[in-house]
């Protein structure tokens, strides 16, 4: 049975679509919120191991009558999408207790927002793009606005739901219009059209437009910060990382496999939208008190980062891309997870970086790991997110993009300021007097994921052959080469 | 090859797995920083079982065993180029791993007792371990950037570990002295990596060797005078070796193990695994002979007129360093390997046993303060010990065994190595620039006088005579009675150590003890025959009589001084032997006491100058032209930056209209393209 091998090829997504429905009844027959944990636990580590053992073993074949594929980028983008699952679900659960909004329908949501994730970021065709990303985002809807008592998350929810509709829209008629022109949703097909023309030029634009609002590139950013603020914190993280990563493979795929005879043409226009988004996000996050604000435009700009891998469209560009959401993905996911830790401590709005003075002093521990993530999202060596950027820009530079190289490496300089201000006030301020903060003791199991995620950013700063090797493979050659 | 040599990466990740669990529970468990004998243990075992396993990869080799690399995987790759982190075995790495681990595992066991009350116990045995993965990562790596990982980690450790007491600002100024000095010599190391990369294209010694022809005599000679620049601030040569005295402020066993065995000896161990590429340049081993040569006698000569007991150790250990860039420069690089390994004996036991002695003297120190007696004496000043063989009876044998083997007394292991040194000297000058060889011969053999003149001075001031702290200090008259000997896990070590120091001389016999009597080859100078596929040597070509001549020489140099020491200082002459000295020297003795005043120099003619420059030029430059860049950059990002913030209204519909904006933004770039 053809059916049966091509679910056995899916199986992460099987498992955590299954398994969103057991977490889900299991909330219906109103299970305590630490068993709804623990399920969706076992689904999503299962789902990880078997998703690790087919980024190293699978191989590459096209399944569900070449509507998606599996191996290669999928595998990988379905691991790092588990794998921001999974420490969301472990750091969710405790914030949650934490701040006293305990909702176990978070865990069904969360697995079925992978699951529309994974379906993204190993589609083979327009449909099974759109049907991830609205799978996706509709479950993000909800997730951003799970605190429902508070006002910020309910209007950031409503807010993300409006404009993304919106986005949707053009997304619709962008691969309507593609469809038009070259009669095909399959990106194998769309690759061999040749015409040109007004009718598929303005699908494509429609259909980027889409993406660029989905990874928040400037100027389709403008929800991201108040949807990131006002989102729980670790679902904050979440979306971050794990949505990103979905939506740019997505990007990737749509770029590489539909219109890799089109590159001279949208590298130019990414490659702007890239600049544009490098400066604003940065400059913008300069002026942030709000450190969670302040994350959301770090994570505008590292957008742009990743755009400038993609604009440069080559193998090399499209190997540093998927190097560079791994690494954001382990420590963005650290990052806010430590963020998450301090309100915990204090309440949901405990956000002003102002509140952080001192705090590296009280277990130290969260303050060294806050301050290795910081240290790799500024792209300061030997981390994980030195060694991206280094990739990224080396990739546009060989590419003939020296000037966005130069305007990356510059805007990126420019973060050090942002990331670093948290740190001093971690380190080298007083709290006023009347204000300081008590931490709570952090779990363990809260502490070693945080630790295991630091380690891993150091790890694969030092030793990145151990995982680039792995994605010059993909592209070496067959479905994935290049050029 | 020993399969075993497979493993030589577990000989550097022990240590670093030592650094790791002691450093992080410690610091992240109060309680386990009070766990004061596991943590000893762990660290000593952390650099005890890669003794081990260097012993078995050793006793699987033999002198005409390959080189075996070892890559663990790729570090750096950046364009064409790579580097990897890779390990290799050889004849000299092996003998540099034992050595380290070696004396460093007996150093680590000694530290135990030696640092017992400390409160940064944990630290200290933590800075030690890295400071092993350090050194490690030096003598074995296979390419010039991983070793210069380890050169900077060991720069590192030395300066934590200087600063060790850092609440001490003199302490933490000589930390930061010896790091400063050290970049300079640093700096230079680095362009010499450039310069070989430039004409190689790899920096793997593979590569490097086999393309020696590449290298022009003009870009040897600066390769090798770059390289020995980095050496003099490592190896604390003229004109950077000033470092070397005040760094004595850290912990006693961090001045045995790196600042007399270890670290010290790195420079030496460049030279010789780049001897190839010395021996291009007979200008380049010229310079490095004669800088040894006269790093020699001037540290020989401050060593003369010290009092504190550390500080002559500390001076010798420069004078001896100068010996082995003496045999370097003349091509001497087994015999530089063979002083290295003794002196690594004898000087860690030296040290370790000074460290004994202030050991006992803090205690008395401390004991007397419990009687409620406000007594204050300096514990390291040996014009207040004397005597003290019979208080502390093993620190003062094996400090006597180590002080014949470094005077150079036949059969002791110094005997062997510096005698092997002045004849290749002596050999040099035979060859190009003979004249200049044979001066530095001189040099050499007054050298040889003053160390085992001083070293003796030392050794009986110290322990010989009557103790004389309860004359001279008021309220310590009884005194006495608090001199103790150092515990076992103190003197074992010491014991271990002088043992060597005793015996390590025979791997080098010369083989001319044997040939000039029988005409076979004779082969029993071992070290010779191990290193000689590493080392480029000249070679030995005096005649047997001429080579005799020396070796009578040379035992009649350190007979005499050791004979002149006991009248001179044997019976509490101490002080008035110093006085005749200083008066039958006059100024030349004021001289040696300032020490040369190079301290005072480099104030006057670097800082100085540089402050003042820094004070009137830059300072300006640096608040009307940087600064006033800065701000005005920041001020026109943070304008930017509140400018576009205000876009953000929170108003879904102004989103909705810059989307829209975006679209058309899109849409243009990719028709118009």
């Amino acid at each position: 049975m053809e059916i049966l091998n091509d679910i056995l090829a899916y199986l992460p997504a099987t498992i955590i679509a299954f398994g969103a429905l057991v977490v889900m009844m299991l909330d219906g027959f109103k299970a305590d919120s630490r068993k709804v944990y623990l399920a969706s636990m076992v689904f999503l580590g299962a789902a990880l191991i078997i998703s690790v053992y087919d980024l190293i073993n699978a191989d590459h074949q096209l399944i569900f009558s070449d509507m998606a594929a599996v191996g290669g980028t999928a595998a990988f983008g379905t691991f790092i999408v588990v794998f921001g699952a999974f420490f969301t679900v472990i750091l969710t659960h405790d914030y949650l207790i934490g701040v006293k909004h305990n909702f176990p329908e978070v865990y069904p949501l969360l697995m079925f927002c992978t699951v529309g994730m994974i379906v993204l970021a190993s589609a083979n065709s327009m449909v099974t793009i759109f049907i991830g990303l609205e799978t996706m985002s509709i479950c993000l809807y909800a997730l951003a606005g799970i605190v429902r008592d508070k006002r910020m998350g309910v209007e950031s929810a409503l807010k993300y739901f409006v404009i993304g509709a919106f986005s949707t829209g053009f997304f619709i008629y962008g691969i309507t219009l593609i469809y038009g022109a070259t009669g095909s949703f399959d990106l194998a097909t769309i690759a061999e059209y040749r015409d040109g023309g007004m009718i598929f030029w303005g699908g494509v634009s429609l259909l980027l437009v889409a993406f660029f609002f989905k990874v928040s590139a400037v100027p389709f950013h403008m929800w991201t910060p108040d949807v990131y603020q006002g989102a729980p914190t670790t679902i904050t993280a979440f979306m971050a990382t794990a949505g990103k990563t979905a939506s740019f493979i997505g990007l990737l795929l749509v770029l590489s496999r539909a219109l890799p005879y089109w590159v001279d043409d949208w590298s130019a226009a990414i490659a702007v939208i890239a600049i544009i988004t490098m400066v604003f996000g940065n400059l913008v996050a300069m002026v942030q008190d709000n450190v969670k604000r302040m994350l959301a435009y770090s994570s505008i700009a590292h957008a742009g980062y990743v755009l400038v891998g993609l604009a440069a469209g080559t193998t090399a560009g499209y190997s540093a891309v998927m190097y560079y959401l791994f690494a954001y993905t382990l420590m963005n996911v650290g990052a806010f997870g430590i963020v998450a830790y301090y309100e915990k401590s204090q309440d949901v709005l405990f956000n002003d970086v102002k509140g952080y003075a001192g705090l590296g002093f009280q277990y130290p521990i969260m303050g060294v790991l806050l301050s290795i993530f910081l240290f790799s999202l500024a792209g300061i060596p030997p981390f994980a997110g030195f060694f991206g950027k280094y990739m990224v820009f080396a990739a546009a530079i060989d590419a003939g993009f020296l000037g966005l190289a130069i305007v990356g490496v510059l805007a990126s300089a420019a973060s050090v300021y942002y990331y670093l201000r948290v740190m001093v006030y971690l380190y080298m301020k007083e709290p006023a007097a009347g204000e300081e903060v008590t931490l709570v003791t952090p779990k363990a199991v809260y502490v070693v994921s945080l630790a295991f995620l630091a380690g891993l950013t150091i790890y694969f700063g030092l030793i990145p052959s151990h995982i680039t090797d792995l994605i010059f493979s993909f592209f070496d050659t067959g479905f994935y080469a290049v050029n | 090859m020993n399969p075993l040599a497979d493993y030589v990466w577990l000989i550097i990740a022990i240590p670093l797995l030592g650094f790791l669990i002691n450093g992080l529970l410690g610091l992240s468990l109060e309680s386990y920083r009070k766990q004061k004998s596991l943590i000893g243990w762990l660290a000593t075992f952390a650099v005890f079982v890669p003794f081990v396993i260097s012993l078995m990869i050793f006793l699987g080799m033999d002198a005409e065993s390959d080189a075996k690399v070892v890559s663990l995987f790729t570090w750096i790759e950046a364009g064409s180029f790579t580097s990897e982190i890779s390990y290799r075995v050889d004849q000299l790495s092996i003998i540099m791993a034992l050595v380290v681990t070696g004396v460093g595992s007996l150093i680590h066991l000694y530290s135990m007792g030696y640092m017992s009350e400390d409160e940064g116990y944990w630290k200290f045995f933590t800075y030690l371990n890295l400071f092993i993965f350090a050194m490690l990562n030096l003598v074995m790596a296979n390419n010039l950037i991983l070793l210069f990982l380890g050169w900077e980690g060991v720069g590192v450790c030395s300066y934590l570990l200087i600063g060790f007491w850092y609440g001490d600002m003199a302490k933490s100024d000589a930390a930061k002295k010896a790091f400063i000095y050290n970049r300079v010599g640093d700096f230079a190391f680095l362009v010499a990596m450039f310069l070989v990369f430039q004409t190689v294209g790899s920096l793997e010694f593979d590569q490097i060797f086999a393309n020696l022809d590449l290298f022009s005599s003009d870009v040897a000679f600066w390769v090798a005078v770059l390289m020995f620049i980095g050496a003099t601030g490592k190896s604390a040569q003229i004109p950077l070796f000033v470092w070397l005295p005040d760094a004595m402020a850290g912990p006693t066993p961090v001045s045995a193990l790196i600042h007399a065995a270890t670290m010290v000896t790195s420079g030496i161990y460049l030279i010789t695994r780049f001897s190839e590429m010395f021996v291009m340049s007979p200008e380049a081993m010229l310079l490095v002979a004669v800088i040894g040569g006269l790093t020699a006698i001037v540290a020989a000569t401050i060593a003369l007129t010290q009092y504190d007991i550390k500080k002559v150790l500390a001076y010798s250990t420069v004078s001896q360093l100068g010996f082995m860039f003496l045999a370097l420069g003349s091509g001497g690089f087994i015999a530089a390997m063979f002083h290295v390994v003794t002196h690594a004996f004898f000087k860690a036991c030296l040290f370790l046993g000074s460290g004994s002695v202030i050991h006992a003297m803090h205690h008395v120190e401390h004991e007397l303060e419990h009687e409620g007696k406000d007594v204050h004496f300096d514990p390291q000043d040996m014009r207040y010990m004397g005597g003290l063989r019979e208080y502390m009876p093993s620190t003062y044998k094996t400090f006597l065994i180590s002080t014949f083997a470094i005077a150079g007394i036949p059969l002791f292991s110094g005997f062997f190595s510096k005698d092997e040194i002045l004849a290749m000297v002596f050999n040099a000058g035979l060859g190009e620039f003979g004249y200049v060889y044979f001066a530095l011969w001189g040099l050499g053999a007054i050298t040889a006088f003053l160390t085992a003149f001083y070293m003796f001075r030392l050794t009986l001031t110290t322990f010989h005579g009557t103790f004389k702290l309860p004359k001279k200090v008021k309220g310590a008259e009884d005194s006495a009675k608090y001199l103790h000997e150092s515990p076992a896990n103190m003197t074992t070590p010491l014991w271990i150590l002088a043992a060597l120091a005793l015996v390590g001389g025979f791997m080098g016999i010369p083989d001319f003890f044997v040939t000039t009597f029988v005409s076979t080859d004779a082969n029993i100078n071992w070290l010779h025959a191990w290193l000689l596929p590493v080392a480029a040597d000249y070679d030995l070509v005096l005649a047997y009589s001429v080579k005799w001549v020396l070796v009578a020489m040379a035992i009649l140099i350190a007979v005499g001084a050791t004979l002149l020491a006991y009248k001179k200082y044997d019976n509490d002459g101490g002080e008035a032997t110093d006085a005749a000295i200083k008066a039958r020297f006059g100024s030349l003795y004021e001289i040696w006491d300032s020490k040369y005043k190079l301290d005072e120099i480099y104030e006057a003619a670097i800082i100085r100058p540089v402050y003042r420059i820094s004070d009137r030029v830059l300072a300006i430059f640096d608040i009307k032209v940087v600064d006033g860049t800065v701000n005005a950059t920041g001020g026109i990002v943070t304008f930017f930056g509140s400018l576009f913030r205000f876009f953000q209204t929170g108003v879904v519909q102004t989103y909705a209209l810059v989307f829209v904006i975006g679209v058309i933004l899109v849409f243009s770039l990719l028709i118009f393209s």
